[in-house]
């Protein structure tokens, strides 16, 4: 036992961190099988990057918490970068999202939710907090910067993702509340403002949020069937393989965005109920990990990312249930798909880096 | 701006970062409290709900097409069908620009200018994702030939079915009719869940009349779907009833002979089975191509078929309404009869005209220099019209008027199939209403002799002599014989359901005089169908019969005119056979075609023998 963990703590690999993804990632696979139409290709290339996320995770988990916080703003620039290539020549199914770089597809958006919370977290972390306006004004521009440019692609759901993640170290770096509600206020006042600037497809999906009856064919038919699968699926689910919903192919996106839908109509309110227990342990590992950690960075990182992976799940689960609007936000760990997988896992690797870099000072 | 850097508090900081971590948690904590309340509002409160919903959405109801029964002739011979089918379908919402796949298949296709505009049409009112037809009955080689490019028309497919198809086209088309795609009137007459899977409707003739045993009763599958709609499996089915066949008494070889045997001229024949009221033969000449109807008729066939002077669309044997002329004679001769205004020995005197007291106006014989001295025998057998001037003065309109509505006359005989007219006995109060004026007494006059205003249908005097024959037994003609199929199995329809009040006289012996001066007619020295009758293999009884088309002016021999095709006389001939065993009635009326004797009853003469022909010769009376 002390060998293992010895081996692990060696390789920067916190164990129930580790635990609690590996149990995730396997979930998802069994539900990615259901809702691929039991299409064995698809789960083996999910496994395929379930790995080279893993691969990312651990390499992540060697670099110590300072290196991290270093290279964080060459990483920003980078990610900048590409974000102003893929408005200039991206490719994309109706949106620039995707730079292609012939054997890989990349969006540059996913490089900087994780970018983003490490630039404002290094920046900060060294200034005294709370941080003073001059710093706030800082640490605002580089959050919503990249979050401007991702609308323009236009990408509503992962602009407002980016931005929260950089938000969020604000708001653990102890902002006042005085700031945060006077900054909410100001914001909705600019709502109509950002009404006007949306694009069609954004306005008609906050419209259908409030009556997706009023167009069962259009844009309110993702909502209607995914809600008629999760209500339908019940306490106990119609088991795995025989949602009708989905495998008749009424679920819209059943094996990426709406994969949740597929997962509520076959295991029912008691399997929602398992998955947000293996969701919890890895959030409660996350907050330990940031109370653990020794420097404000690591604090400020490891908080950012466990709020932001929370809100990943609250907006996947409000839209597949009709509660939010259809933004496209995959459901962590289960949803198939190749970058934000890995993003999700890089992510956790840095959470295992603020954990395995620690020193043991006066160690009892 | 500050004058001194503030010192970092790394106490201070952490509390409030662990501050921040409470209120994250609590955050976290409440709207995961959300999501659980919406899942359990919509897995637990409204489960059953959203399980309606999704079961709405998988199963769907297709109902199934009955198969039409199919229609027999009395001798066995498929009269209706339903053959497979291949019509080429289209979903516009998957063909993407189908003006253009249109425009491609037509040069691979043999696709109508009409076939287009329906289609055209068509497109413009149905939803993008209903199927529509766009060309049907594909040959084998249109189907091979679009299976082949198929690739090339997305959305495009063939569909196989069946479709009616009439195997003898026009000989039958006025007693089977025909069907066509439900219209809307049709709709309002129908159960409508009983045809949901159902195109097409019986719209005239035996195919409309028996519609309700034709059609059978819907199946039902109900299959699971996907969103697109296509079917993924059926979860049970109740299969279709399918219609009941139909056998008509109709004789198809009769029905060939016939209409042969009018070599082309206008006309209609209707030769009725004495014993039962079967209609053997059912000929209104021309006809139509009613497989022409099934898919929908092309306009420019419509038209020509409707505007055309020979009305090949006119079913004359039930609707035609031709005056009778003289074969109502034996009719009135035994109202004379009944009314006790005449007896069989009783003789007239035919100068050639007659005369009502008090007028100058002569009511001309058909033969210049009169019949001479004629008994009733005679008054059939030469068809002296003097005599019934005045038996039908003797009579009086009234009685004349009732005699022959106890025949069947003026009142439609209730045959089986739709669109019957009624024709017209006229009476004073009839011609009082209609006409709002009075009966003259020369009106009396000319009705004796089946002109004026009196009008018969060439089924109705067909009816008539069956009466005659069967010696006042009366049986509704008709054309269903039996079925088969559907709930019960063969069910022979009983000859009793088809009788009905007949004429019962004062003194059956009358029957005998009449049927005597018909007999004479036909194998009599003088009679007037006396030609035809020679050498017949059974003796047969008649009366001849010739319908004015164009009125001759007074003192003008018709003879000495001449007078276009389209205005010269209908010829008329009543028969029935054996004389003393009567079995077949027939009535045979062939337009402008002058004097019954010389076309009308050759023809029903050579319908006789076809009907003997291969039977055993009655053994007739002592007489021979």
């Amino acid at each position: 036992m002390d060998r293992t963990s010895n081996i692990l703590f060696r390789f920067h690999i916190d164990l129930p961190l580790f635990g609690g993804v590996v149990v995730m990632c396997a979930l998802g696979l069994v539900v990615l099988y259901s809702a691929s139409d039991q299409s064995l290709d698809v789960v083996l290339k999910q496994v395929a990057r379930i790995l080279i996320g893993f691969t990312v995770m651990i390499a992540v988990a060697q670099v110590p918490p300072r290196r991290l916080a270093r290279w964080a703003p060459a990483l920003y620039v980078v990610g900048l970068v590409l974000l102003g290539l893929v408005l200039i020549v991206g490719i994309g199914r109706g949106a620039q999202r995707w730079l292609d770089f012939g054997v890989l597809r990349f969006q540059p958006s996913e490089l900087m939710k994780l970018a983003v919370p490490l630039t404002v977290a290094g920046f900060l972390a060294d200034k005294v907090l709370p941080p003073s306006l001059r710093t706030l004004v800082i640490a605002l521009v580089l959050a919503l910067l990249p979050a401007a440019m991702i609308i323009e692609q236009p990408d509503l759901g992962t602009a407002i993702l980016v931005a929260t993640s950089g938000l969020f170290v604000l708001f653990f770096a102890g902002i006042s509340w005085r700031f945060i509600r006077n900054s909410t206020i100001l914001a909705l006042a600019a709502a109509p403002l950002a009404w006007f600037s949306m694009h069609d497809y954004q306005r008609r999906r906050v419209l259908t949020l409030f009556d997706p009856g009023q167009d069962p064919l259009g844009a309110g038919y993702h909502i209607i069937q995914s809600t008629i699968a999760v209500g339908s699926g019940g306490v106990y689910g119609k088991g795995w393989l025989n949602g009708t919903q989905s495998h008749l192919e009424f679920l819209p996106e059943r094996a990426t965005d709406f994969i949740f839908a597929v997962y509520c109509e076959e295991f029912g309110l008691i399997g929602v109920a398992v998955m947000l227990i293996a969701y919890a342990m890895i959030i409660v590992r996350g907050i330990q990990i940031a109370l653990d950690a020794q420097e404000m960075f690591g604090r400020l990182i490891a908080a950012s990312l466990v709020l932001t992976l929370f809100i990943y799940l609250f907006v996947n689960m409000g839209m597949v249930t009709g509660q939010l609007p259809v933004v496209g936000v995959p459901l962590p760990m289960v949803s198939y798909g190749g970058t934000s997988l890995v993003t999700i896992l890089a992510g956790f690797g840095i959470l295992m880096s603020v954990q395995t870099h620690r020193k043991f000072i006066a160690e009892t | 701006m500050r004058s001194l850097p503030t010192l970092k508090n790394v106490d201070r900081e952490r509390r409030l970062f662990q501050q921040r971590i409470v209120v994250a948690c609590v955050a976290m904590v409440l709207l995961t409290g959300v999501i659980l309340a919406r899942l359990v509002w919509l897995q637990m409160i409204n489960h059953d709900h959203f399980t309606t919903l999704s079961h709405e959405n998988r199963l769907k109801i297709v109902p199934l097409p009955p198969p039409r029964g199919l229609i027999y002739s009395r001798d066995g011979v498929v009269l209706a069908e339903n053959r497979p089918s291949f019509s080429l379908t289209v979903v516009p919402e998957n063909a993407g620009d189908v003006a253009a796949a249109v425009a491609e298949l037509r040069t691979l296709l043999d696709i109508s200018d009409e076939e287009i505009e329906q289609f055209m049409r068509q497109l413009r009112i149905t939803r993008r994702f209903e199927n529509l037809t766009l060309k049907t009955d594909l040959s084998p080689e249109d189907v091979a030939v679009f299976s082949v490019n198929r690739y090339r028309f997305p959305g495009f497919n063939i569909e196989a079915g069946l479709s009616r198809h009439y195997p003898l086209g026009e000989s039958m088309a006025h007693v089977v009719g025909y069907v066509g795609r439900i219209s809307e009137t049709d709709l309002k007459t129908i159960d409508q869940s009983n045809y949901s899977a159902t195109t097409h409707i019986g719209k005239i003739g035996v195919e409309k009349a028996r519609e309700d045993l034709l059609h059978g009763q819907v199946g039902y599958q109900r299959v699971e779907v996907n969103a697109q709609g296509r079917i993924l499996r059926v979860v049970e089915r109740t299969p279709p009833v399918p219609g009941v066949d139909l056998y008509l008494t109709v004789d198809a070889r009769l029905q060939a002979e016939a209409i042969a045997a009018l070599d082309g001229r206008k006309g209609a024949i209707v030769m009725l089975d004495a014993a039962t009221g079967g209609i053997l033969v059912f000929v209104s000449n021309p006809a139509f191509d009613p497989n022409a109807f099934v898919n929908g008729v092309s306009r420019a066939r419509y038209r020509a078929w409707s505007t055309s002077s020979d009305r090949p669309l006119f079913n004359r044997a039930l609707q035609g309404q031709y005056p009778p002329g003289s074969t109502i004679k034996p009719l009135v001769a035994l109202a004379g009869l009944q009314y006790g205004v005449r007896t069989p020995e009783r003789t007239t005197w035919c100068p050639g005209w007659y005369s009502l007291p008090g007028d100058s106006h002569r009511y001309r014989d058909w033969l210049k220099g009169g019949h001479g001295n004629v008994n009733l025998k005679l008054s059939i057998a030469h068809s002296c019209d003097v005599y019934y001037y005045d038996l039908a003065r003797d009579l009086g309109i009234r009685r004349l008027h009732d005699m022959l509505v106890r025949f069947g006359l003026g009142e439609i005989t209730g045959v089986d199939i739709p669109g019957e007219a009624a024709g017209l006995v006229p009476s004073p109060a009839w011609k009082r209403r209609v006409r709002k004026l009075p009966w003259y007494p020369g009106e009396t006059l000319i009705a004796g002799i089946g002109q004026g205003f009196m009008l018969t249908t060439p089924l109705q005097l067909a009816y008539a002599t069956s009466v005659i024959a069967n010696r006042g037994e009366a049986l509704i003609p008709h054309f269903l014989d039996q079925f088969e199929g559907g709930a019960e199995a063969t069910e022979p329809v009983s000859p009793e359901i088809y009788r009905r009040p007949g004429v019962s006289l004062a003194d059956p012996h009358y029957w005998d005089a009449a049927i005597e001066g018909m007999d004479e007619v036909v194998n009599g020295p003088t009679g007037t169908a006396r030609r035809s009758g020679a050498g017949a293999k059974v003796r047969f009884a008649g009366k001849t019969g010739t319908a004015q088309v164009f009125g001759i002016a007074q003192g003008v021999d018709a003879k000495d005119q001449e007078v276009p095709e389209h205005l010269q006389d209908h010829a008329l001939f009543i028969a029935f056979a054996p004389v003393d065993q009567p079995q077949i009635a027939i009535a045979v009326i062939v337009e402008n075609g002058g004097g019954g004797s010389r076309t009308a009853a050759p023809i029903a003469r050579t319908l006789i023998d076809s009907y003997f022909r291969d039977l055993p010769v009655p053994q007739s009376g002592s007489d021979g």
